[in-house]
């Protein structure tokens, strides 16, 4: 376990280069374990996502992926029967102890889902409700503007505000879900699979998308196409399935070198396709 | 491999023709059991339509004609039933005694600002009493159709010597003209329905004639009212506890299949309840007197449309419960994801996402659980309808009577003209009843369109 | 440094705030479920205590009670007998309408039925299910009763009987039990169903001898059911099938002549609960505790067969869902 966590470490500080030495952590993990009923889904991990990077979780299907990345923000919660065990450390604070209120820990650290999901609602409202729901005080329609103006959906919805958000395409839908995020300010953008719903053409933009926001925000992005990890993404941790089923993170590391030279046999053979 | 052999060439055409034709048979018996389901369907309705509706040997105490022309009116050119309120009260004080006018001026008065049978000492004098105070200082005004009501029962009083079906009257209209012509003489034999504007705007009488179902239409209405206003919200939050907030623990699962049996416990049986709580129990409340809202002589203890409608709300709870659970449960997990990933809190979610998406859903359960409580009947027997008032309900705390018991016992008189109005009162009940469920397809349609 | 680094700095307050609108919501919403027990309890509570009272009184014994075929208040003589027997003749007769013809309509509605069919006979079917009770009454009394009466002869058939009630009531039931059943088939995996028409078997043979067996506990749930629902029914009996207790003597009254006799009057559970509490009853009398105590009965009976039904239903669900 700890040895893991000099891993995860190493792995870093190995291959970086000056500038990169601030890094600062925005979610770590210690001995994370994640539980549905009596089956583990997520086993012993330690992992750190560092501040205004992309960090992409890749590995196969039912591998504990997005299990794990609905326990940065609790989301777990929400599963009748799954349980927590191990810290996640956001802000100095396990988000787990008993007196964090997951209401405030999910409004710092949004989600967008694998199929676009906005409410049956106007596009306006479709944005302004978080932020409403959240007490925000200024202008609303100028909030809209920008959170849309971000998620580059703005020029193509302005006119049609009043309109149903299903009324859009689903690439736009799934930027709308983003823009409805980015309007309660958060500071982590976790994404499930943002894409996997959408046509290349589609994808490509969102992928854009997410570049683009690094600047502003930290995000973990699930995915099981290898390609977008390795364009869209600076870390990478790579997860696998025990023989009990039960994922955990094999190898964390730079994009680049997770891409080009793994350490272990298992990435290696995940990443060239040998299984999967 | 065995030795035996399937049967072949004739023998196999035989065989196969023979399990073809098990096949056609049992088909059709198949199919003829759904028709005769139907066919009782439609046997049920004709039947209804077949007494609602018919000839009448009627005769009158006095023609409505004389009554007309004795208030210098001229009967050609003004129907009795066209006649004005006040027209009408000359007919009534001119025709009836003092005695009964007085009974029917205490009962409800006839001007607001006049007396028309009582002199104002004797009125002032018992609506000061402290008990046994008449309904009628409430200061109620009958209307217009109510005296007109009253005319035609006190004065010309119409007597159905004989009725007969629907379908007697249409297939042998001349036999019957024969036989009345010798029976009744003086009756004149009218086609008549029994459904009427009259009927569902007239009070209850114990006369089958001149009877109607306005008094037990509003208090239908009363009951289901207090009804609805108590089974909704109940039943609705509990399906969003049982639904959203519940966790698999014990209490809650026995919640869950508590529910789930109450939906199958006789109707009867929540009369009884209602009869001991809600009547005997909590007597203070649902007779109103903790209000001081007793009004003397128009309640009776408990037995009141509060009682009848809680007991009507207890007994569609649980359907309500379960329709809503379904409603609550067919929003998709996405919304209330996408509601919490943003930060809002869980009742937030529920507000704004959840309950609005399950909002049709929830109205087309809770009226059809609203319908069923618009034809229960036994409880609120049970729970004590009154047997005869006809007086319209004022209010939540008053005396009731409702459409069903009003068929159950004008069903229970032996006399055919009290068949005749059950019939007619059954169609106003199917009619409320149509009402309601083509609301609930409406509803249904549109939510089905939208998803 | 980057812009959110150093917001990261910043101390951020995670801790849990009171939110007692919440705390609220959630408090009344679990209230409302609980009104659902407290019903339950209210009923068990209410019953009992008055059946308690009635068996404490001097008049009865539990051995009186469940041992004497005399219900007569008048002279303070209680068996329930004579009530449930004409609860059971009501009931047998309604199961033996309702079973077969609910059974067959599932059949042919989820076995033979087009889509089209279906879509216009289902709403019927409901239509059936939605009128009131008291209207079964006045079409046992007004069209059953005549019926019967003119077939088997006037002075076979009494004016009140328990025959007329029980088919309508039967016919009343009809829905109940084909939507149970017709579910119960539905449930059947069409996987079943090909792997008997691969062995050459006529679409009735897979109907009758595949999908109803494979079907049985939950078409047997719907018997239970019917049969809860038959007893629990009030209306129909009241109105048709007599307004007093037929009292009988095992041995004296011939078994087929008068205690299985459909064509004679006889009150029910039900039917004598509604005449007793319909007239002006009065509190802590002796008729008042009797009709809980048969009011007490009637509840565990229908809720022995309603949870029966759901064994039936759940041992169902276990093997195909």
């Amino acid at each position: 376990m700890s040895d893991k966590q000099a891993f995860v470490r190493t792995t870093v500080s190995a291959s970086a280069s000056p500038d990169e030495q601030t890094l600062t952590s925005a979610v770590e993990t210690r001995s994370l374990n994640v539980f549905y009923g009596s089956f583990r889904a997520v086993k012993d991990v330690d992992l750190t996502v560092y501040d205004n990077e992309i960090t992409a979780l890749i590995g196969s299907s039912g591998c504990g992926k997005s299990t794990l990345l609905r326990s940065f923000n609790r989301m777990n919660d929400l599963v009748a029967g799954a349980r927590v065990d191990g810290e996640v450390l956001y802000h100095d604070r396990n988000i787990y102890d008993s007196d964090v209120d997951p209401v405030e820990v999910r409004r710092r650290i949004g989600m967008v889902f694998q199929k676009p999901n906005p409410f049956p609602k106007s596009i306006y409202d479709n944005v302004a409700w978080g932020a409403k729901v959240n007490g925000y005080r200024g202008n609303v329609d100028a909030l809209v503007e920008e959170a849309l103006g971000q998620a580059a959906l703005w020029d193509e919805v302005k006119d049609k505000l009043d309109q149903s958000g299903y009324s859009l395409s689903g690439g736009q839908q799934q930027r709308l879900c983003i823009a409805r995020t980015i309007a309660v300010k958060p500071e982590i953008i976790l994404m499930d699979e943002p894409t996997s719903a959408l046509d290349p053409v589609a994808t490509l933009r969102i992928e854009e998308l997410i570049q683009e926001l690094k600047t502003k925000y930290t995000i973990v992005i699930v995915t099981h196409n290898m390609q977008q990890a390795a364009r869209a993404s600076d870390f990478t941790a790579f997860l696998n399935m025990d023989e009990d089923r039960a994922g955990r993170v094999v190898e964390f590391g730079k994009t680049g070198d997770i891409f080009t030279r793994p350490e272990h046999e298992e990435t290696e053979n995940y990443i060239t396709g040998r299984f999967g | 491999m065995s030795a035996g052999a399937f049967p072949k060439g004739a023998q196999l055409e035989a065989q196969i023709n023979r399990r073809r034709r098990q096949g056609v048979y049992l088909r059709l018996s198949f199919l003829g059991s759904l028709m005769l389901a139907i066919l009782a369907l439609l046997t049920l309705l004709a039947n209804i339509i077949n007494s609602a509706f018919g000839l009448v040997a009627l005769e009158n105490a006095v023609s409505p004609a004389a009554l007309v022309e004795e208030i210098g009116l001229d009967p050609a050119g003004s129907a009795l039933s066209d006649l004005s309120k006040d027209d009408l009260l000359l007919v009534l004080e001119g025709n009836i005694n003092n005695n009964v006018g007085r009974r029917l001026e205490r009962e409800q008065r006839f001007y607001s600002d006049s007396l028309v049978f009582e002199t104002q000492t004797k009125w002032d004098e018992i609506c000061a009493r402290e008990v046994d105070r008449p309904a009628g200082c409430s200061g109620d005004v009958r209307g217009r159709d109510d005296v007109y009501a009253l005319v035609v029962e006190q004065i010309v009083q119409p007597k159905a010597l004989e009725t007969w079906s629907l379908i007697d009257s249409v297939l042998h209209r001349s036999e019957i003209e024969a036989a009345a012509a010798v029976s009744y003489p003086d009756a004149d034999l009218v086609f008549r329905s029994w459904l009427s504007m009259d009927f569902v705007t007239s009070p209850q009488s114990p006369k089958a004639e001149v009877a109607g179902v306005r008094t037990a239409v509003l208090g239908s209405l009363w009951i289901v009212l207090v009804t609805i206003v108590f089974s909704f919200p109940v039943g609705v939050a509990a399906a969003v506890y049982l639904e959203e907030y519940a966790r698999d623990t014990r209490l809650n699962r026995l919640i869950q299949t508590n529910i789930n049996n109450l939906a199958g416990v006789p109707s009867i049986i929540y009369g009884m309840l209602g009869l001991a709580i809600f009547v005997r129990v909590l007597e203070t409340f649902t007779s109103g007197a903790f209000l001081g809202a007793v009004d003397g002589g128009v309640t009776a203890n408990g037995r009141t449309v509060v009682s009848a409608g809680l007991t009507l709300g207890l007994l569609i709870l649980p359907i309500i419960i379960i329709n809503a659970q379904e409603a609550i449960r067919a929003v998709p997990q996405s919304l209330r994801s996408a509601g919490m990933a943003l930060g809002a809190t869980q009742w937030q979610t529920i507000r704004a996402h959840v309950l609005p998406n399950a909002v049709p859903g929830i109205l087309t359960g809770a009226i059809l659980a609203v319908a069923r409580a618009l034809g229960e009947t036994a409880p609120l027997v049970v729970v004590g309808a009154s047997t005869f008032i006809t007086t319209d309900p004022s209010g939540p705390f008053a005396k009731f009577t409702a459409l069903p018991i009003q068929i159950f016992q004008w069903t229970s008189r032996p006399q055919d003209e009290f068949r005749n109005i059950a019939a007619a009162a059954i169609i106003v009940l199917l009619i409320m009843l149509l009402a309601l469920n083509a609301t609930a397809i409406v509803l249904r349609n549109r939510y089905a369109r939208r998803v | 440094m980057n812009p959110s680094a150093a917001a990261t700095v910043e101390a951020i307050d995670l801790t849990r705030k009171p939110r007692p609108l919440e705390v609220l919501v959630q408090g009344s919403m679990f209230l409302a479920g609980m009104i659902s027990i407290l019903t339950t309890i209210g009923i068990v509570f209410v019953l009992g205590r008055e059946a308690l009272l009635f068996f404490q009184t001097d008049e009865v014994t539990l051995g009186e009670f469940f041992g004497s075929t005399t219900w007569e208040p008048q002279i303070l003589e209680f068996g329930i007998w004579p009530l449930v027997r004409s609860t059971m003749m009501v009931s047998l007769i309604a199961v033996l309408v309702a079973v077969p013809l609910g059974l067959a309509t599932a059949i042919y509605l989820s076995e033979y039925a087009s889509e089209r069919a279906r879509g216009i006979l289902k709403p019927i079917l409901e239509v059936l299910a939605g009128i009131p009770t008291v209207v079964y009454g006045y079409f046992a009394l007004t069209f059953m009763t005549p019926m019967l009466r003119s077939i088997f002869g006037v002075s076979i058939v009494e004016i009140f009987n328990v025959a007329s009630a029980g088919i309508v009531v039967g016919i009343l039931i009809i829905p109940l039990v084909s939507s149970m059943s017709e579910d119960a088939l539905h449930a059947v995996p069409l996987s079943l169903r090909e792997a008997a028409y691969g062995l050459g078997a006529t679409k009735l043979e897979v109907s009758l001898r595949i999908v109803l067996p494979a079907a049985l506990s939950g078409v047997t749930a719907a018997f239970v059911v019917s049969v809860s629902r038959a007893i629990g029914e009030t209306m129909v009996v009241a109105i048709a099938a007599g307004a007093s207790p037929r009292n009988w003597n095992l041995g004296k009254d011939g078994v087929l002549t008068t205690i299985l006799n459909p064509f004679i009057s006889g009150e029910t559970m039900t039917g004598h609960i509604v005449r007793i509490s319909g007239g002006d009853l009065s509190y802590n009398s002796i008729d008042y505790n009797s009709v809980f105590a048969i009011g007490l009965m009637l509840f565990l009976m229908t809720l022995g067969l309603n949870l029966l039904s759901r064994r039936f239903v759940a041992r169902f669900r276990e093997v195909y869902e």
